[in-house]
C-alpha cells in the first residue's frame, strides 16, 4: 500500500527535470541527428538531402583542415597531462605546508572566465610588443607571431589550455594519489628504493586509474575547444586556417553563414569522434592502466 | 622515521605557482597603464595608474548591464538547478519506482553528448517563443542539467536507511523528508554543485554568443568577446573589462575553494 504512493512520489519529483531534461536535452539530440541530413532554405524551412551534407564535410578541405587543427589541439593537450600529475605528487609530498595556497593558485585559471584568460594572452602572444617574444628574445630565440600565423597559432592556445587545466587535472589526480595506501611506500623504503624510484615503481603504477580518466576528460573536453580560439586568433587573418577547430566551424557555418544543416552534420561528427575517440582509450586502457 | 624534506617540493611549486598567477598580475597592471605604455617594448611591468580605463570600458560597451544580465542569469540558474537537481537526485536515490533505472541510464546517455548538439534546435526553441536577446534565453535551457541530477545522487546515496524509515514511521511523506531530513544532510553537495554552476554560467560563451547578439542582453563572457573586436589591440581598455568581469567569481572561488575542490574529487573518484 505505501509502494504506489512512493511510485508517485517519485515520478512527481523526477518529473521537472526529466521534463526540461527532455525539452533542451533529448529533443535537440534527435533534432539535430534529423537536421543533419537536411539543408535550411533562405527563408526558414529545411530540405531532405540525404547524406549530402557529409559527403560535402568529407571533401572540403576547410573541414579536414579543422579537423587536423582539433585533433593536433588534444593531442597537445592530452601531452600537458604528465604535468599536472608532477604537480599533484608535489602537492602530495608528506608533511608539505601550504597545500590549500597552492591548490588555490594552480586552480585560479580554470575559474577564471575563458573570455578573460583569452585576452590575457592574446596579448602575452603578440609578435611585435607581447612579453613572451620579449623573454624568448632575451635568450636569443626570435619568436613568431603565434596567434597571427597559421603555423603557430594553435600550439600558443594550446599551451593556454593546457595552462588552463593544469590545476583542475592535479586537483583530480591529487584525490587519486592520496587513495595509494602508505604501507606501499613504507615497505618500498625499507626495501631501500629512494623516492624517484617509488614514484616510478608504485605511485606511477598505481595512479594509472585516476590518470585514465583524467586523460579521456581532458580529450572530451580538447576536442570541443572553441573559447580560446575565439578570444585568441585574429579571426579576419590568415592564422584562422591554421587553427580553426571544429567547434570553431561549426559556429561559422550555423550562425555565420547560416548553413544549419551542415553546421548540425558538423556537430554529429564530432559526437561521432569523440565516440570513437574515447573507445579507442577504453579499448588501449587495458595496455597501461593497472587496476587493483 | 626520518622527515622527508619538502623545500624542493616548495621551490617547484612556487615557480610554478609563478606561472599560474602571472598573467592574471600582469593583465591588472596593464588594465592601469596608458596606451602607449601597454604598446611599449621592452614591455612596462609597472601600472602608469591610467584608472580612467575602467571609465572609458563602462561607456564603450554597456557593462554594467552586461555585469546586472550575468548576475541575474547566475543566481537564477543556480538556484533553478538545485532546486530541480536535488528533487530528482533524491527520487533516484531514496524511492523506488518502476522505471528508475532505465531513466537514469538515459539522465546518464545526456551528460556524454557534447553540448553543440543541442545549440541549434535550442535556438530555433528560443525564436520560436521569441526569447532572443532575453534574459529567459540564457536562464531556461541552463537551469535543467544531467550532471548536477547525477553528482547529488551520489550525495544522497551516502546517507543510512534508517533514516527515511525513522521518518517515514512518524508520517512524513517523501516531499518532508526531502526538506527536512536529507537536503539539510547533502549541504556539502549542494555548496559544490552551486560553485559549480555559477562558474559554468558565468564563463559560458558559446551559447550566449548565439543567442543574444543585442549588447544589452549579452553576459560579461560575451560582451569581453564583442570588446575585442572594437578594441583590436587597446589591451588597457580590454583587461579593465577582464578584470571587472573575472574578479567576482575569482573572489568567490578563494573564499568557498575548499568546497569547489570538494565536489570536483567527488566527481572524479566516483565518476
Amino acid at each position: 500500500m505505501l509502494s504506489k504512493r512512493e511510485w508517485a512520489w517519485g515520478y512527481l519529483l523526477i518529473a521537472p527535470m526529466a521534463l526540461g531534461l527532455a525539452v533542451f536535452y533529448l529533443w535537440p539530440i534527435a533534432q539535430t541527428l534529423y537536421l543533419s541530413f537536411t539543408e535550411s532554405g533562405v527563408f526558414g524551412g529545411y530540405t531532405w538531402v540525404g547524406t549530402a551534407n557529409f559527403t560535402e564535410l568529407l571533401g572540403d578541405e576547410e573541414v579536414l583542415g579543422a579537423l587536423g587543427n582539433t585533433l593536433l589541439y588534444a593531442v597537445l593537450v592530452m601531452a600537458g597531462v604528465p604535468l599536472s600529475i608532477v604537480v599533484a605528487a608535489l602537492l602530495n609530498v608528506p608533511g608539505l605546508r601550504g597545500l590549500s595556497v597552492y591548490r588555490t593558485l594552480y586552480f585560479l585559471p580554470v575559474v577564471t572566465m575563458p573570455a578573460a584568460v583569452g585576452l590575457t594572452w592574446r596579448y602575452l602572444f603578440n609578435g611585435d610588443f607581447g612579453a613572451i617574444n620579449y623573454l624568448l628574445g632575451e635568450v636569443g630565440i626570435d619568436g613568431p607571431y603565434w596567434v597571427g600565423d597559421p603555423d603557430f597559432a594553435i600550439y600558443a592556445i594550446a599551451i593556454v589550455g593546457i595552462w588552463s587545466t593544469i590545476g583542475y587535472n592535479a586537483v583530480l589526480l591529487l584525490a587519486g594519489l592520496q587513495g595509494i595506501p602508505r604501507p606501499y611506500y613504507e615497505a618500498a623504503s625499507i626495501d631501500g628504493a629512494g623516492r624517484l624510484r617509488q614514484f616510478f615503481r608504485i605511485t606511477l603504477p598505481l595512479l594509472t586509474p585516476t590518470t585514465f580518466f583524467v586523460v579521456v576528460i581532458t580529450m572530451i573536453n580538447a576536442l570541443q575547444v572553441f573559447d580560446l580560439v575565439y578570444l585568441m586568433v585574429d579571426l579576419k587573418g590568415p592564422a584562422l586556417s591554421g587553427s580553426r577547430t571544429i567547434v570553431y566551424l561549426f559556429f561559422e557555418k550555423g550562425f555565420v553563414q547560416n548553413q544549419r544543416g551542415l553546421a548540425a552534420a558538423i556537430a554529429v561528427l564530432l559526437l561521432g569522434l569523440i565516440l570513437v575517440l574515447t573507445a579507442i582509450q577504453f579499448r588501449l586502457q587495458k595496455k597501461w592502466v593497472h587496476y587493483e | 622515521m626520518n622527515r622527508p624534506r619538502t623545500w624542493p617540493a616548495h621551490v617547484l611549486l612556487t615557480v610554478g605557482a609563478l606561472v599560474m598567477l602571472a598573467p592574471f598580475a600582469w593583465q591588472v597592471v596593464v588594465s592601469l597603464q596608458t596606451l602607449p605604455d601597454s604598446l611599449r617594448l621592452p614591455p612596462k611591468f609597472t601600472p602608469s595608474w591610467q584608472w580612467s580605463n575602467f571609465g572609458d570600458v563602462f561607456r564603450s560597451v554597456p557593462l554594467a548591464r552586461q555585469f546586472l544580465n550575468t548576475v541575474v542569469v547566475a543566481a537564477v540558474v543556480t538556484a533553478g538547478q538545485l532546486l530541480l537537481c536535488s528533487l530528482a537526485a533524491y527520487a533516484f536515490a531514496r524511492l523506488r519506482f518502476p522505471g528508475r533505472g532505465a531513466v537514469f541510464l538515459l539522465f546518464l546517455a545526456v551528460l556524454m553528448v557534447p553540448g553543440e548538439l543541442f545549440i541549434i534546435p535550442r535556438y530555433e526553441i528560443m525564436q520560436g517563443l521569441g526569447w532572443l536577446n532575453t534574459l529567459q534565453a540564457l536562464i531556461a535551457p541552463g537551469v535543467f542539467g544531467a550532471f548536477g541530477t547525477f553528482l547529488l545522487r551520489q550525495f544522497f546515496r551516502t546517507l543510512p536507511r534508517e533514516l527515511d524509515e525513522a521518518a517515514r514511521l512518524d508520517g512524513a511523506n517523501p516531499l518532508q523528508i526531502y526538506w527536512h531530513i536529507m537536503l539539510p544532510l547533502v549541504r556539502p553537495g549542494l555548496l559544490a554543485l552551486g560553485l559549480l554552476t555559477v562558474m559554468w554560467s558565468w564563463s559560458s560563451l558559446l551559447w550566449p554568443l548565439v543567442v543574444n547578439t543585442d549588447p544589452e542582453m549579452m553576459t560579461l563572457s560575451a560582451g569581453l568577446a564583442s570588446l575585442r573586436g572594437q578594441f583590436q589591440t587597446n589591451f588597457p581598455i580590454l583587461f579593465a573589462g577582464s578584470v571587472v568581469a573575472s574578479l567576482p567569481v575569482i573572489a568567490l572561488f578563494v573564499v568557498l575553494q575548499r568546497h569547489l575542490i570538494a565536489g570536483i574529487t567527488f566527481t572524479g573518484s566516483k565518476g
